[in-house]
């Protein structure tokens, strides 16, 4: 590690944690029970979409109307995306001429984009027109965020309220979530892009006769729109192939900045709105507090990792030490202008969010370095998580940790005064156990399969770790890849497509039910045997909760994939 | 049902409206408005013809230009029109064979060169369009492009320093050279 490498972290953590606050208390505004000067301001516009929707803005669901909206809003999205794609020749603002995408990618695609997964079986230059690009995955990724937040939203509620039927109209707190807080973010982050360099246009791709190749393509489109929302909403879907890593998708260091920011600015700023909105802003700081615990150290060893170089390397005549002139270390799939330090933590924090972005290929990280990444999927998605899902996953391991911590003390266990009970641990557990063991048997039945071995690009331990880095992916609804797997087949396809769904949904549905429950209990007034759950103490407690969850569920898999890996690398073999 | 069933669709498509449409045509005109060069391209002119952007990187080969980094595009390399990395993994063989071709090109192109080769010019980039190289793989290939232009070193050694840029803001990122840029000046100087 370089004073560098370090400087850039702490660069990042301070600016985030900046805008915690003015964002966190401006998305408690937006989601409050009673009026306020943000709900009043666009309260006409939103009135007129309620209108033509036919929506009862006051209309206060249940927690089961409230999710069979959820459902039938994705699913009216998924089926949009998958025509799109599918009808593309013929629509406009196709000046490449691309044709219908094939039914098991455009459907593994419409799952991917509507499950706020974006993983990619395919290339976006070479494939999707502009047209399906706007107006069907970019879409999702405001819906699919803007779902996360309503969820997230709908749960705060059951902890608030009290003796209550019902948990908020899923339309408001979805067009809320799109109108308040994605869309302006994303028009300042769009612009910010196009000022470094994100091109924004329906110009068709420009040939060019260069200096000495010859002719090279020059690909366009309207991109900087696009990724703007990628990251904002923690989707990750590249407009381009090489998804940040492209120059027209990340061209300098700022831009990068920008993005890495974006991905973790709401995730990070909802724990200040949970904190907000049940009445004690430090329960939100402990959580975000938990977070950083888990997500530093791992950073820093991915970081650290990548400095030293792959040892392949070592006997050959090549410089990689850190230097003022070069930043050295492992650059297969990096990117000059972020050398170490920018891939590093970018690969860090699109896997702590569910984002799934990259701006490094995945799969040319080094053993210890592409663990990491790999761990912190299968932590769950809740190290920030995606936007509204990390929250909610987290809040669900914290129902886990306060019931740990009850069967300690022999005490029924409580969480911001409401008691958990049969009914809040099976659903808590069902949030933990879903990707769990969507990971361990969806790697199994890859391996088992040879149509699954089949797509493996890379030799030994190493090829394991691309089938057990996909379904990771997939099941936790992050969306990055080892990409020298060949994703693109009819198994993965339709493996990763089950993955992606039922990591998504059945994990919101069960979070919904635990909020109508919650919102019926009356609230329980801290006693001298409640565990408090704003210290350290806690913060510790859950944040170990996490760890070896993450931990007992998939060290023996790790250990066929990276470990054995890294043992391998430092032997020479 | 059926009324929730409305519910949705209607929703769907007004939001599709306003994110799907409106919100990409009003960057797509303030972009335009404030960053016209940005938005489409940033696109390079010689001659007041374009030879490319400044942002995606192009194959050169010739000892009297500098090289980008290796790209692992198919079917040929800086393929502007299907970017990739190489995906290949840390212990995979063809990852050191690799760089021991890409060594022993650089040495064959510059005999007199023994210096160790900077990493970045036997690794691919993410892109396979990596615009730049580090100040320390342009330096390597002074000598090569000095010899086959018989220009002084220290004179291109000047073309390369006016042509590195630092850490954005003194703060971001690397230190990089772009090599189109690099490589027109060398040819303006001629």
């Amino acid at each position: 590690m370089t004073a560098n490498d370090f400087f850039q972290i702490g660069l990042f953590v301070a600016v985030l944690l900046v805008t915690v606050k003015p964002l966190g208390a401006y998305m408690a505004l937006v989601f409050a029970e009673t009026p306020n000067r943000v709900t009043r301001f666009g309260a006409r516009a939103e009135g007129l979409l309620y209108r033509l929707a036919g929506v009862r803005a006051d209309e206060d669901m249940g927690w089961k109307r409230y999710a069979i909206a959820m459902l039938a809003f994705n699913v009216a999205g998924l089926a949009l995306v998958y025509l799109l794609q599918r009808t593309q020749q013929w629509l406009p603002l196709n000046p490449q001429h691309f044709g219908a995408v094939e039914p098991g990618l455009a459907m593994n695609t419409a799952i991917s984009f509507a499950s706020n997964t974006n993983w990619q079986a395919y290339g976006g230059e070479s494939t999707m027109s502009y047209f399906t690009q706007a107006t069907g995955l970019a879409v999702q990724n405001f819906l699919s965020a803007a779902t996360g937040i309503a969820v997230l939203v709908a749960l705060v509620r059951g902890f608030v309220r009290r003796g209550a039927d019902a948990v908020g109209n899923f339309w408001v707190d979805m067009t809320r979530a799109t109108l308040y807080v994605l869309l302006p973010l994303s028009l300042v982050v769009a612009l910010l892009l196009v000022s470094q360099g994100v091109v924004q246009n329906v110009s068709a791709y420009l040939d060019v006769a260069t200096v000495q190749q010859g002719t090279q393509t020059l690909p366009m489109g309207p991109a900087a729109s696009q990724i703007a929302i990628k990251m904002l909403g923690t989707n990750g879907g590249g407009f381009f192939n090489a998804n940040s890593a492209h120059p027209f998708e990340n061209p300098t260091p700022f831009s990068n900045f920008i993005e890495m920011l974006s991905i973790f600015v709401i995730p990070a700023a909802l724990c200040y709105t949970f904190g907000s909105m049940v009445g004690d802003r430090r329960q939100g700081w402990a959580i975000l507090a938990t977070m950083l615990l888990i997500f530093l150290p791992l950073t820093v060893g991915l970081v650290a990792a990548e400095q030293a170089g792959n040892p392949a390397l070592h006997g050959l005549a090549v410089d990689a030490q850190a230097s003022a002139l070069q930043s050295g270390g492992n650059m297969e799939g990096k990117e000059t202008r972020f050398g170490i330090a920018s891939s590093g933590l970018f690969a860090a924090i699109t896997t702590a969010a569910s984002c799934g972005a990259v701006n490094a290929m995945h799969d040319s990280l080094t053993p210890l370095g592409g663990l990491v990444p790999m761990w912190l999927m299968q932590l769950g998605e809740v190290i920030f998580g995606g936007v509204g899902s990390g929250l909610y996953g987290m809040l669900a391991f914290a129902v886990v940790a306060v019931f740990i911590a009850g069967l300690m003390v022999g005490r029924t266990p409580e969480y911001l005064g409401k008691k958990i009970e049969a009914h809040e641990m099976k659903m808590a557990s069902l949030a933990v156990l879903i990707p769990c063991a969507l990971v361990v048997i969806g790697t199994a039945v890859a391996v088992m399969s040879p149509a699954g071995v089949a797509g493996v690009a890379n030799p030994g331990a190493h090829g394991f770790s691309e089938m057990l880095y996909a379904v990771s992916s997939a099941a936790n609804n992050n969306g990055s890849a080892f990409g020298g797997l060949s994703a693109n087949t009819p198994f993965w396809n339709v493996l990763l497509g089950i993955c992606m769904f039922l990591a998504r949904f059945p994990l919101a549905i069960a979070m919904l039910a635990m909020a109508g429950s919650l919102a019926a209990k009356r609230h329980v007034p801290p006693s001298a045997g409640t565990l408090p759950t704003h210290t350290p103490l806690f913060v510790t407690l859950l944040a170990c909760v996490v760890i070896v969850v993450g931990a007992l569920t998939f060290l023996p898999a790790l250990a066929l994939g990276p470990i054995a890996e890294q043992l391998m690398s430092i032997s020479g073999h | 049902m059926i009324r929730l069933i409305r519910q949705a669709l209607v929703m769907l498509l007004l939001m599709t409206a306003i994110v799907g449409v409106a919100y990409p045509a009003v960057i797509g005109g303030l972009g335009n408005l404030l960053f016209p060069q940005q938005a489409a391209g940033s696109l390079v002119q010689r001659d007041g013809k374009p030879v490319g952007s400044a942002l995606i990187g192009q194959a050169f080969t010739a000892p009297g230009y500098f090289w980008g980094r290796p790209s692992a595009t198919t079917p040929g390399p800086y393929n502007g029109a299907s970017s990739t990395g190489s995906n290949v993994g840390p212990t995979n063989p063809a990852l050191a064979d690799a760089a021991k071709q890409r060594i022993a090109a650089l040495r064959a192109a510059d005999p007199g060169n023994t210096a160790p080769v900077p990493v970045e010019l036997v690794t691919a980039s993410g892109s396979g369009l990596d615009p730049e190289i580090s100040p320390a793989a342009a330096d390597f290939q002074v000598s090569r492009v000095a010899r086959a232009r018989g220009m002084d070193p220290g004179k291109v050694r000047e073309l390369v320093a006016a042509n590195t840029q630092g850490r954005q803001f003194g703060v971001l990122g690397e230190p990089r050279v772009n090599v189109l840029a690099l490589n027109l000046a060398l040819d303006r100087s001629r």
